[in-house]
């Protein structure tokens, strides 16, 4: 399956079980939302340039939006997430390998630590600046810091528990082959 | 020129970002202004096909609850049915016609249409209800839903042909005009994005006397909503000091958690309502332009 068919199924599948699964259960509480679609941009290639990166990301957050009615909130959230990601990757991997073994960011192919720091930085963006723009319209600054907090919490939690579930294939790239 | 250029060329992908960004936060306040969303026609089509899929299975879930609601909304009807009521008369028994309204005066103010909701949200700060009715089914904006069992759900706030968006009681900025069945005073219902089953209810004065557990209805003097629908009812009381006006926590009386069946009601007169609401604050409030 070529990457590009592999994404769609993908973004398919992330928007359909955010809309259809995380937003409608009986929420646990007022503060925890639970949101995995930004995963999608999380596990796009590394062979994604950077501008590329910038319009998926909108296009994510943006079909989101048209599902929950507040068009502009996810988009710009991931569009942060998209922005930021090559750096943090640039930070977490070692220098001097100039190409990647694998294709895509996954425990196997940073390490399981530099993975979750790459995961959490990302998702308390994401959280972070969604929660804010949120919190420009109603509430006050200890429900902004609590809620940040426990849906970065729920996202890693979901996000851990799909990357042990769900085994992806990612084949080891070498010269040779 | 070339530096410029050369500039540009070095940071585009910064510009993509900010422009990204914002497009996006464009996009999100004159949403939350006007309700009126870049490309949402479009976009509420293909939501509402995908969501009256998804929506196909998901009904099955909810069908008891639905079915009790509906049969108990039945069962209020049958005892209003005109052949329940008899002249005492010992010549003869006069049997009403089946409309007797216009004789004595009476009008037609408010029409309701069946709806089903499609998508449904509860756990955000601003929730909406999708239905699969639209423009083209005669819904425009600012339309009362209730429920299907009389509970009052929200009102209309955008229409695409097919499909219509509905400002939930649970949004932050709903409000809805609402007064006690008991003694009539006239309050607003809001929402504070806390807790899903409990509304508040505003600018009561403290000097009506509450019980917990009173009865919340929409008041006579709203322009969506026909008076006598039920809101909630009253789970707590608390005096503001500030304002000596009671802050009252109304548990809902419409369950969010499984809408299924809604009926949009219009009111037949709510734009002559409106236009001389409008009228009058032109007249009284700015004379001189009238004035000529």
């Amino acid at each position: 399956m070529s990457d590009l068919v592999r994404n769609i199924i993908r973004f398919a599948l992330f928007i359909l079980i955010q809309v259809y699964i995380l937003n409608k259960i009986p929420h646990l509480h007022r503060y925890i939302t639970p949101y995995i679609y930004y995963l999608f941009i999380l596990w796009l290639p590394f062979s994604v340039s950077r501008q590329w990166l910038l319009v998926i990301g909108f296009i994510t957050g943006l079909v989101l939006d048209y599902f929950t009615m507040t068009p502009g909130l996810h988009a710009a959230a991931c569009v942060l997430v998209a922005y930021v990601r090559p750096f943090v990757i640039n930070i977490l991997t070692p220098k001097d390998t100039s190409e990647f073994n694998y294709r895509e960011p996954s425990p196997k192919a940073m390490q399981w630590t530099p993975y979750a720091v790459y995961v959490f930085i990302l998702t308390l963006l994401h959280h972070g600046y969604m929660v804010f723009l949120q919190w420009l319209d109603v509430g006050n600054f200890l429900d902004f810091i609590i809620k940040v907090i426990s849906t970065t919490a729920i996202s890693m939690l979901l996000i851990f528990t799909t990357e042990l579930l769900v085994p992806r294939k990612l084949k080891f790239r070498t010269n040779t082959a | 020129m070339r530096n410029v250029f050369l500039f540009i060329r070095r940071y585009f992908t910064f510009f993509t970002f900010l422009l990204l960004q914002i497009v996006a936060l464009w996009f999100l306040y004159s949403y939350n202004k006007f309700h009126r969303a870049k490309f949402l026609g479009v976009a509420n089509e293909m939501t509402g096909r995908i969501n009256s899929q998804y929506n196909k299975v998901e009904d099955y879930f909810t069908l008891k609850e639905e079915n009790k609601r509906v049969h108990r909304l039945n069962d209020s009807l049958l005892n209003l049915q005109s052949r329940n009521f008899m002249h005492r008369d010992t010549i003869m028994g006069i049997i009403q016609d089946s409309i007797p309204y216009d004789t004595l005066g009476n009008y037609r103010r408010y029409t309701s249409r069946p709806a089903t909701v499609v998508y449904n949200t509860i756990n955000a700060q601003k929730n909406y209800i999708q239905l699969n009715r639209g423009s083209a089914q005669g819904v425009s904006d600012n339309m009362a839903v209730i429920s299907s069992d009389g509970s009052v759900v929200g009102k209309v706030v955008n229409v695409s042909p097919n499909f219509s968006q509905v400002m939930s009681l649970l949004h932050v900025q709903s409000t809805v005009s609402a007064s006690l069945k008991k003694t009539g005073e006239i309050g607003t219902v809001e929402w504070d994005g806390k807790d899903p089953q409990f509304l508040v209810l505003k600018r009561i004065p403290k000097t009506v006397d509450i019980k917990l557990g009173d009865t919340v209805l929409t008041s006579k003097v709203s322009f969506n909503f026909p008076p006598g629908y039920i809101v909630g009812t009253v789970a707590d009381k608390k005096l503001d000091n500030a304002t000596g006006m009671y802050i009252l926590k109304v548990k809902t009386a419409a369950n969010f958690y499984n809408l299924q069946q809604v009926h949009i009601i219009m009111n037949l007169e709510y734009d002559e309502q409106v236009k001389l609401n409008q009228e009058t604050k032109k007249k009284i409030e700015d004379p001189k332009k009238t004035v000529k």
